[in-house]
C-alpha cells in the first residue's frame, strides 16, 4: 500500500477553502440530478466523489467546470465567485478538468495539444521552446513522464491521461477535477496516477476525483463526500470509515431480500468453457466460464469497462471466440451472426438502446421487426410485409405497455423507458429460450425499472435462461440466483445471490472474490 | 447558444423547406442579376420562357433534365444508405463508353443500357469494396476516379474507338442507328429516355419503399451499429447499394449516347454526375423529389441560356442560382432538423 501514502502538504493551509460550491441544484426536466449540494474544498486536500451511476457526481463537476448551468447555487474559487457556465471563466480560475473521455487530439503532439488555446490565433510567432520547457519542468517535477514529441494517438490511455493532466497544469490548474480516473487504466497505471494526485496534493494543489470504487477513495483521498440521487448523503474523513460503511452509505439502505420467487432450474441453455474475445489484439474477455440455465437469471456484476459489452456482443453475435468453446442449445457455436442466435431463440437486449437498440429515424413498427427480417411472416421474396409487421408492433405495443406512439411513430420520440420496453417486447413475445439483457436499466426512471424487472423476472418464470449484466448491485440482488463478478476481461467463480450482500458483491467487484466462497 | 435537435418536426417546416430555399436562391440570384445592370423580373421572365416558353423549349428542358434524374437518384439511393458516392459524373462516362465500345457488338437499346449500368455498377462497386476491406474512404476514391475515367475516355476516343470519319474531332464510333432511343416528339431531341427515367425514379421509390434492401440499406445508412446489431448484412447491402447507385450513373451515360449524341465525347456531360449530387440534395434523398429536382435544374440551365442571349446577363446565373438553393436547401433542412436552443 506504499503508493497510497498519504502526506500532508508541507505548506500552510491557506484561510478560506480553495474551492467552494453552495447550494447547487440542476434538474434535467423533472429529475433532479443535483439537489442543494455544497462542497468545499482545501488547500492540498484530495477529495473524492463517491456514488453509484447517475448519483448525480459528473453533472455537479460539469458546473464546476462550467459546462452546464446549475439552476440554482454558487460556485468560488480562491474566495472569487465563478462566471457560471463558462469554461473560460473556470480555466481562469485555475480549474482543471480531466474527462472520462479525453479531450486530446489524436494527431497532434503532446507539446501541440498542451499548447492548443494557449496562444492567440494570429500570433506572430509560436513560442514552442518555452512551452516545451515549461512542458518538461511540469513532467518532471509532478512525474508525469511522457514524451512531448509522441503524436497522442500512438500513446497508450495511461499516458494519454498524463497528457490530459499536464495540459490542465499548463494551464495554471490549482484545482484538477478527475471524472473517474481509474475507470480505463490498468491497476499499475491506476497505482502511479495516485502517486501523482498525492504528489501534487504534497505541492499545494487541490484534486477532485469522481469514482465508485471504494478502495480507491479509501486510500486515495484524504477526504470523502458521498453522493446518492443528486444529494450529499455523507461526508466523512477517509482515515475515520471503512468500506463496509462506504458501500452502505452509496447504495443508501440495507440492501432488501430480492423478490424472486422460487423456479425450477432447468438445463443449461448455454455454456461457455474457457472462451476468450480478442479484437484488435486486445483480450476482451479472457478464459471465461459460466453457464445460463433454463428458469435462472445468471447475474454478471462489474464497473463498466471490464468486458461486459464484448461478452454481451458475443452472446449477441457480434463477436465470435477466440478460444474455448461456446455451446449455446447443445450446439457448439463458433461463429455467429445476430440472425442465427434469434433462428435458435436467443433474445438480445443491447446494452445501449440508442446506438444499437434502435435507429431513432425509424418508425416503430420498422425498428420492431428489423432484427426479423429473416423470418417469412415479415418479408417474403424480398419484399417487407409491412401490414404483418405493423400488427406485430401494435401486439407488441399493447401486451409490453408501450406508451407514446403507434407503430408509424418515429423511434426517437419514445422515452427511454418506452424505448426499452418496446425492445423487450420485440424479444419476448415469441417466448424465447435464452435472453441476454445488457445494463438492462441503465438510465431508466423507477417506473420502467420496475417493469424491465418484472419482464425479466416473468421470462425465468417461463422457463429462459437469462443473462443480466449489470452495474447495480441492487439489480442484480433483486433478479439473479446467481452471480458473477467481471474485471479486467475475467469472471469470478458463480456465488449463489441468497448468501450474498451488498458489500460482499461490491468487493467482487473490485475483484476480491477470493474472500467469497464459490457455490 | 446551443443547438438540439428538435423532437417534432413540423410537417410545414418540412415541407416549406425546399420552396424557402428556393425563394431564397432565386431572390439572392436576382440582387446578382440587378448587379450586372439587367432588369431583375425581365431577367427571370426569360427564363421563364427560355425554359417552358414554347413546345422546343419545354422539350428541350426535359432532355436536360432526363440524366439529371438518373444521376441524382444515383446520388440519392447512396447517399440514404452513407455511401458517398462522389464519381457520378465517372460512372456517367464509363457507361457512355461501354455503350460506344459494345455498339457494334450487340446493336440493340437493351443490352446497351444494361452493358452501361453494368460498367458504372463495377466503377463504383470497387471503391466500396475498398472502403469495407481497407477502410478507404470513398469520398477520395470515387472523386478522383472521376478524372482517371475521362482521361481514359480522352484515349480511347483519340485510340481504338475513334472515329475515322470524323473530320479529325476526338469522338467515338458512332453507335449504329438501330439501337439508338426512339424521339418522343419528332424535330425535337426529345427521346424515350425520359420515359426510362420516370419509370426508373418510380422503381427506386418502390425498392426504398417496399423491399428489404431498401430497408436494410437506410438503416445501414441510418445507424450502422444498430443495423449490424440486427443482423443486417452491412457489407453485402452496401455492395447492392454500390451496384445500383453506379448502374444508375452508369445508365444516364448509355441513354445520353443513345438518346442525343449518338457517339461519346468529353463533352458528352456538362458536369451531370456533380449537378446530380445537388439535385439529390435538394430532393432531400426522395426518388420522387428527384424528378422535380432535375427538372427545376434543368430548366434553370436552360431558360438562363436563353436569358443570356437576349439580356447579356452570363448564363453562369444558373450556376449560381443552382448552388445557392443547394446551400440554402441545406441549411433549411438542418433547420427542420435542429433548432437554436439557450
Amino acid at each position: 500500500m506504499s503508493i497510497y501514502t498519504k502526506k500532508k502538504p508541507d505548506v500552510a493551509p491557506a484561510p478560506g477553502p480553495v474551492l467552494e460550491m453552495s447550494g447547487i441544484t440542476k434538474r434535467f426536466g423533472t429529475v433532479a440530478a443535483n439537489e442543494d449540494i455544497s462542497i468545499q474544498l482545501a488547500r492540498g486536500e484530495v477529495l473524492a466523489l463517491l456514488g453509484e451511476n447517475g448519483a448525480g457526481k459528473t453533472t455537479l463537476m460539469n458546473i464546476l467546470f462550467g459546462h452546464y448551468m446549475p439552476d440554482t447555487g454558487r460556485v468560488s474559487v480562491n474566495g472569487r465567485d465563478l462566471v457560471l457556465g463558462r469554461p473560460r471563466d473556470a480555466i481562469r480560475a485555475g480549474v482543471g478538468m480531466v474527462h472520462q473521455h479525453f479531450t486530446l487530439a489524436g494527431n497532434l503532439t503532446v507539446l501541440e495539444n498542451v499548447m492548443t488555446g494557449t496562444e492567440p490565433l494570429f500570433a506572430p510567432a509560436s513560442h514552442t521552446r518555452a512551452a516545451r520547457r515549461r512542458l518538461t519542468d511540469l513532467a518532471e517535477r509532478f512525474g508525469l513522464t511522457v514524451d512531448p514529441d509522441a503524436r497522442v494517438g500512438d500513446l497508450s490511455v495511461g499516458q494519454q491521461q498524463r497528457a490530459e493532466i499536464l495540459k490542465a497544469l499548463y494551464n495554471d490548474a490549482t484545482v484538477l477535477i478527475l471524472d473517474e480516473p481509474t475507470a480505463v487504466l490498468t491497476r499499475p497505471e491506476a497505482e502511479r496516477l495516485f502517486t501523482v494526485l498525492r504528489g501534487m496534493a504534497a505541492d499545494g494543489l487541490s484534486v477532485i476525483f469522481i469514482s465508485h470504487k471504494l478502495n480507491e477513495v479509501i486510500e486515495g483521498a484524504d477526504r470523502v463526500v458521498v453522493l446518492r440521487q443528486g444529494r450529499v448523503t455523507a461526508e466523512r474523513a477517509t482515515s475515520e470509515t471503512t468500506k463496509d460503511e462506504l458501500a452502505e452509505l452509496m447504495v443508501g439502505r440495507r440492501v432488501e431480500r430480492p423478490r424472486r420467487t422460487e423456479a425450477m432450474r432447468g438445463a443449461a441453455m448455454v455454456r461457455a468453457e474457457g472462451v476468450s474475445v480478442v479484437t484488435a489484439g486486445v483480450t476482451r474477455l479472457n478464459a471465461v466460464d459460466f453457464s445460463i440455465h433454463r428458469g435462472e437469471v445468471l447475474g454478471i456484476i462489474g464497473v463498466s469497462g471490464n468486458g461486459q459489452t464484448t461478452l454481451a456482443h458475443l452472446l449477441s453475435g457480434l463477436v465470435s471466440p477466440s478460444a474455448g468453446t461456446l455451446t449455446i442449445a447443445g450446439q457448439n457455436s463458433g461463429r455467429l451472426s445476430p440472425r442465427d442466435l434469434i433462428a435458435k431463440g436467443v433474445a438480445r437486449i443491447p446494452e445501449d438502446r440508442n446506438t444499437e437498440g434502435a435507429i431513432g429515424d425509424f418508425s416503430l413498427w420498422q425498428s420492431a421487426i428489423l432484427e426479423r427480417l429473416g423470418e417469412s411472416r415479415f418479408a417474403k421474396w424480398g419484399i417487407v410485409r409491412a401490414g404483418a409487421a405493423r400488427e406485430f408492433c401494435a401486439q407488441v405495443i399493447e401486451r409490453f405497455d408501450v406508451r407514446g406512439g403507434t407503430p408509424d411513430t418515429a423511434t426517437r420520440l419514445l422515452s427511454g423507458g418506452n424505448m426499452q420496453k418496446l425492445i423487450f417486447g420485440r424479444n419476448l413475445i415469441d417466448a424465447p429460450k435464452v435472453l441476454i439483457a445488457a445494463q438492462p436499466t441503465r438510465g431508466l426512471d423507477e417506473g420502467a425499472i420496475a417493469a424491465v424487472h418484472g419482464e425479466i423476472l416473468a421470462a425465468r418464470a417461463a422457463g429462459c435462461a437469462v443473462l443480466l449484466i449489470s452495474e447495480d448491485l441492487d439489480e442484480v440482488l433483486a433478479l439473479a440466483d446467481r452471480a458473477q463478478a467481471i474485471v479486467g476481461g475475467r469472471l469470478s467463480p458463480p456465488v449463489a445471490t441468497d448468501t450474498l450482500d451488498a458489500r460482499r458483491l461490491g468487493l467482487m467487484m473490485a475483484g476480491e472474490w477470493d474472500v467469497t466462497d464459490a457455490a | 447558444m446551443r443547438l438540439e435537435r428538435r423532437v417534432h418536426r413540423p410537417a410545414l417546416l418540412t415541407l416549406g423547406a425546399p420552396l424557402l430555399a428556393l425563394a431564397f436562391a432565386l431572390a439572392v440570384a436576382g440582387g446578382l442579376i440587378a448587379l450586372s445592370g439587367a432588369p431583375v423580373i425581365e431577367a427571370y421572365k426569360r427564363i421563364a420562357i427560355g425554359a417552358f416558353g414554347s413546345r422546343l423549349a419545354i422539350t428541350e428542358t426535359l432532355t436536360r433534365a432526363t440524366p439529371l434524374i438518373l444521376t441524382g437518384l444515383a446520388a440519392a439511393v447512396a447517399f440514404r444508405a452513407r455511401v458517398w458516392n462522389i464519381g457520378a459524373e465517372g460512372q456517367f462516362y464509363i457507361g457512355a463508353l461501354a455503350v460506344a465500345a459494345l455498339g457494334n457488338v450487340l446493336p440493340f437499346s437493351a443490352g446497351l443500357l444494361l452493358g452501361g449500368a453494368l460498367a458504372g455498377a463495377v466503377l463504383l462497386v470497387v471503391p466500396v469494396l475498398l472502403r469495407l476491406r481497407f477502410g478507404v474512404d470513398e469520398v477520395v476514391t470515387t472523386l478522383l476516379l472521376n478524372f482517371i475515367v475521362l482521361l481514359f475516355v480522352s484515349l480511347a476516343i483519340e485510340g481504338f474507338l475513334r472515329d475515322p470519319l470524323a473530320f479529325g474531332w476526338p469522338q467515338s464510333v458512332p453507335v449504329p442507328s438501330e439501337a439508338r432511343l426512339g424521339k418522343l416528339i419528332e424535330k425535337t431531341r426529345l427521346h424515350w429516355g425520359l420515359v426510362i427515367a420516370v419509370g426508373v425514379a418510380l422503381a427506386v421509390f418502390a425498392v426504398n419503399r417496399f423491399t428489404v434492401f431498401g430497408l436494410q440499406s437506410q438503416a445501414a445508412g441510418a445507424n450502422a451499429d444498430a443495423a449490424r446489431f440486427a443482423g443486417v448484412p452491412i457489407s453485402r447491402t452496401l455492395i447492392g447499394v454500390a451496384c445500383l447507385s453506379g448502374g444508375l450513373a452508369g445508365l444516364a451515360g448509355a441513354i445520353e449516347v443513345l438518346g442525343v449524341k449518338g457517339h461519346v465525347s468529353t463533352a458528352l456531360s456538362p458536369g451531370f454526375g456533380y449537378t446530380g449530387i445537388v439535385v439529390a440534395m435538394l430532393a432531400n434523398l426522395s426518388a420522387i423529389g428527384v424528378i422535380f429536382a432535375a427538372l427545376f435544374v434543368a430548366a434553370m440551365f436552360v431558360g438562363a441560356d436563353g436569358m443570356s442571349r437576349a439580356l447579356e446577363v452570363p448564363s453562369f446565373i444558373a450556376d449560381v442560382t443552382t448552388s445557392l438553393a443547394l446551400l440554402a436547401m441545406l441549411v433549411a433542412l438542418f433547420f427542420t432538423n435542429y433548432r437554436v436552443a439557450r
